[in-house]
């Protein structure tokens, strides 16, 4: 049986956008990295006590200071004057990253801490049951956002974190999805080795919590790049650098359809006008990176 | 279980929770039909998709959990998915 870095035998669900993550992130960066992870469904499906599912040093965060705990340890290995190449990781769902440790990544990218935070963006709260995010996207229904008779799911749009952290004056930012790994491993690495505060916002399809099929993660992915809901792109130093075209974008029912969380809008009465509104946001995606 | 000061824990130990015991459906590789192009074992999210010697893959049973996600992605559909029968 072969050796990985993120190994087998975790509670993650069949078909786990999380663990895909992880194993690409980790195969990208290498061995040579000290891990962080934040409360989440990451931290709960690979550290049953007493085992993990880590081949690398790892530590749990609390919910709220990810950002925190790996600029102390990255200071720490300074002062220790450890002269190496060891690089500093947070992997992060999109709770902990948007919401709860926002305070904590500011903080971080504000000291410029040579850090790499990736953000895992399954859209809500799925460890504890699928509650709203600052990331869970427009008309998308969640337990704390549910559709029915008075409403079509979430009200509000989705935070543009990967701006946020730009902003900072982060000298990378990018933007990746599951479903293209060898981008999303490239872009880790290069994250990694660029000096100072670097921050990856990588779209997760979540199986359980959008409602789709185990086989489907890594298709319903694509479909997020395909419509340009989810555009992928490189900032350095706060300009965008690098941009994945989407040559005949797809209309955004074809993502929309796959999944349960969506369900609403293609049964409901008025569906079609707020299917309209995200077929805008794709739109405005297109014109502002220059997709096509 | 006594718990050890800070909660640590050995690195790689979830290889003992067997988790393809889950499996309701099971990949079967059609090695006729497969390229390598070594897709599948890149996007195994249990790892349980290894390496053989002549440039073939093979499914490790013990923690595949029969998402599926190999197969629906295979180019040449060189996966088929078998109902687990116990």
């Amino acid at each position: 049986m072969k050796e990985s870095l993120f190994c087998s035998g975790h509670s993650g669900c069949p078909g786990c956008c999380d663990a895909m993550i992880s194993k690409f992130v980790l195969r990208g960066i290498g061995e040579n990295c000290i891990v962080s992870t934040p409360t989440g469904c990451l931290e709960v499906m690979t550290t049953p006590y007493p085992d993990s599912s880590w081949n690398v040093p790892w530590i749990h965060s609390l919910f709220e200071n990810a950002g925190a705990v790996a600029s102390g340890i990255e200071s720490a290995w300074k002062a220790m004057n450890k002269d190496d190449d060891t690089k500093f990781v947070v992997i992060a769902g999109d709770g902990g990253t948007v919401d709860i440790g926002m305070r904590s990544i500011s903080g971080a990218f504000e000291r410029g801490h040579d850090i790499t935070y990736i953000c895992m963006d399954n859209e809500a709260y799925m460890n504890t049951g699928v509650q709203r995010s600052g990331a869970t996207p427009y008309d998308a229904s969640t337990t704390t956002s549910p559709a029915g008779k008075e409403s079509f799911g979430n009200e509000l749009p989705k935070k543009n974190m990967p701006e946020i952290m730009a902003a900072h004056g982060s000298p990378y930012v990018a933007t990746a999805s599951l479903a293209y790994p060898k981008d999303l491993m490239k872009k880790a690495k290069k994250a990694a080795d660029i000096e100072g505060p670097t921050y990856i916002h990588a779209h997760a399809p979540c199986t359980t919590g959008w409602g789709f099929d185990t086989s489907k993660t890594v298709e319903v992915g694509k479909l997020a790049v395909q419509t340009a809901l989810w555009p992928m792109y490189e900032m350095e130093n706060g300009e965008i650098t690098q941009v994945r075209k989407v040559k005949n974008p797809k209309p955004v029912e074809e993502y929309l359809k796959l999944q349960r969380r969506f369900k609403h809008l293609f049964t409901k009465e008025g569906g079609d006008e707020e299917i309209k509104k995200i077929q805008e946001t794709a739109n405005f995606n297109i014109k502002h990176f220059g997709l096509q | 279980m006594t718990i050890s000061a800070g909660g640590v824990c050995e690195p790689g130990t979830t290889k003992n929770n067997k988790t393809g015991g889950w499996r309701n459906y099971k990949p079967v590789f059609l090695y006729d039909k497969c390229i390598k192009c070594k897709l599948c074992e890149l996007l195994c999210p249990d790892e349980a998709i290894d390496p053989r010697e002549d440039g073939f893959f093979e499914y490790n049973y013990d923690y595949c959990k029969g998402c599926g996600v190999c197969a629906n992605e295979c180019p040449v559909s060189a996966i088929e998915m078998v109902l687990e029968e116990k």
